[in-house]
């Protein structure tokens, strides 16, 4: 139990540096910053407190927001994700996900990305539409949410290989 | 009383998403509506020093370039000064100097976003304060917003609440120059009446209607003009001068009249 505490907290906090300081000038074809750190969504342990695990991933995305000065954006982003984060396994993973033995050892690959680019959407899509915050501005918004949601969804599956959890 | 609280417990979570989401939307309405928060920006302790280290470390891969910009612009300084009769002599006496310059470097760029905001190394220890005009060698670059005791934001041009009194060069008549948030490298010039013949390359500097930025700082040249709706005023696109993507150092600008001005005009508008 301590050693997932001590590794999300180290998740967390590398996560954060990685985005502000080398995604968030990334600027790929001058626009494109992909928004890394919803791996942590990802790799956050399936059963948690879900209260808890909210109220974290607001503070990871509050903190990232007093370094991009967006104020509140990727909180919002971020705790909308967390919210939804059930719903979306139920929908990946079927009902077997609440069986106490579930873990990500016994789901495809398929499953996996499918519930990753999910997270990945819903983010997106929230982060774009307060950001522009106006429908004259939809082709911009979603010219956005698919160009660096895609960058954000190779970027993500390239890190979860990487750094695979052997205990999850 | 039971089933109240038995409710609010089955809906727990619904409760904080919910409370979570006020505390976070009415930061953003209010970052939306008025100017960048007070207590929450990246000119603080915490986040000015992350990003200042890490300026430190990257700083040294631009030597090269930086360093090509400034002999650029120390060429033309020189030849100013070799050539004093071309321009009008600058005052001697330091009491009639208007305008005071601190030089900073950028430890935070950002341009992809509709409301960018810069960091720099410079605060309120080195004489920074709100609203002092930010340049750089070729041109305009913001306002500072900001200022912490040794970090201070600044309020990019490339910022949809930016508004800036600008005009054409050799005419007096001006505009304010706004961003729509599509290309980091084209600004919009708006209010330009129809009447006034533009040519494509035009350069466009600051006009001296503001007190934050002196006259005659060169901003861009004209890429493209129409018409708008109304049909009586010109919508011009500006191609800036600056490389938004590329900036290093600063200069910031302090106009000492700023003051007097603005008590003058507060006092007009008053009666």
């Amino acid at each position: 139990m301590n050693n997932t505490i001590f590794l999300n907290t180290l998740r967390f906090t590398l996560l954060v540096l990685t985005q502000v300081l080398i995604f968030n000038t990334l600027n790929f074809m001058g626009f494109i910053n992909p928004l890394v750190y919803v791996i942590f969504f990802y790799w956050y342990p399936l059963k948690s407190n879900r209260a808890f695990f909210m109220v974290t991933s607001f503070f990871l995305g509050f903190i990232i927001d007093l370094f991009s000065d967006t104020l509140a954006l990727h909180s919002i982003a971020a705790l909308t994700v967390a919210y939804a984060r059930p719903v979306i396994m139920r929908f990946c993973f079927g009902v077997n996900y609440e069986f106490q033995n579930f873990s990500f050892k016994n789901t495809t690959k398929v499953q996996r990305i499918t519930f990753l680019a999910l997270l990945i959407l819903v983010h997106q899509i929230v982060f774009f539409s307060l950001e522009i915050l106006s429908i004259s501005h939809i082709l911009l918004i979603l010219k956005k949410v698919f160009a660096t949601g895609i960058v954000t969804l190779i970027l993500c599956t390239l890190f979860s290989s990487l750094f695979s959890p052997k205990s999850e | 009383m039971q089933r109240i609280i038995n409710f609010i417990l089955s809906y727990r979570n619904a409760f904080l998403y919910g409370f979570l989401m006020v505390i976070s939307l009415s930061l953003t309405v209010r970052s939306h509506s008025y100017h960048q928060s007070k207590f929450f920006n990246s000119s603080k302790w915490l986040t000015g020093n992350v990003y200042g280290i890490a300026a430190n470390i990257s700083s040294y891969f631009g030597l090269r370039e930086e360093n090509e910009r400034l002999v650029q612009e120390n060429e033309r300084l020189r030849k100013l000064l070799f050539n004093p009769e071309q321009e009008i002599a600058q005052p001697v006496d330091t009491t009639s100097i208007n305008f005071d310059v601190i030089n900073a470097n950028l430890i935070k760029n950002s341009f992809a976003s509709p409301r960018n905001y810069l960091t720099i190394d410079k605060g309120r220890n080195q004489g920074v304060t709100q609203d002092m005009g930010v340049i750089t060698t070729r041109g305009i670059l913001g306002i500072v917003e900001n200022v912490s005791s040794n970090f201070a934001t600044v309020q990019s041009v490339l910022n949809t609440k930016s508004s800036i009194n600008a005009k054409i060069k050799n005419s007096e008549h001006f505009g304010s120059l706004e961003w729509d948030a599509e290309d980091y490298s084209v600004a919009q010039l708006k209010d330009i009446p129809r009447l006034v013949p533009l040519v494509v390359g035009d350069t466009i500097i600051t006009g001296g209607m503001s007190s934050i930025f002196p006259e005659g700082i060169p901003i861009g040249v004209i890429k493209k003009y129409d018409l708008n709706t109304s049909k009586s005023l010109y919508n011009i696109d500006v191609a800036l001068f600056n490389d938004m993507a590329n900036i290093k150092n600063v200069y910031l600008i302090k106009d000492k009249n700023r003051e007097e001005i603005q008590e003058l005009e507060a006092l007009t508008e008053d009666e």
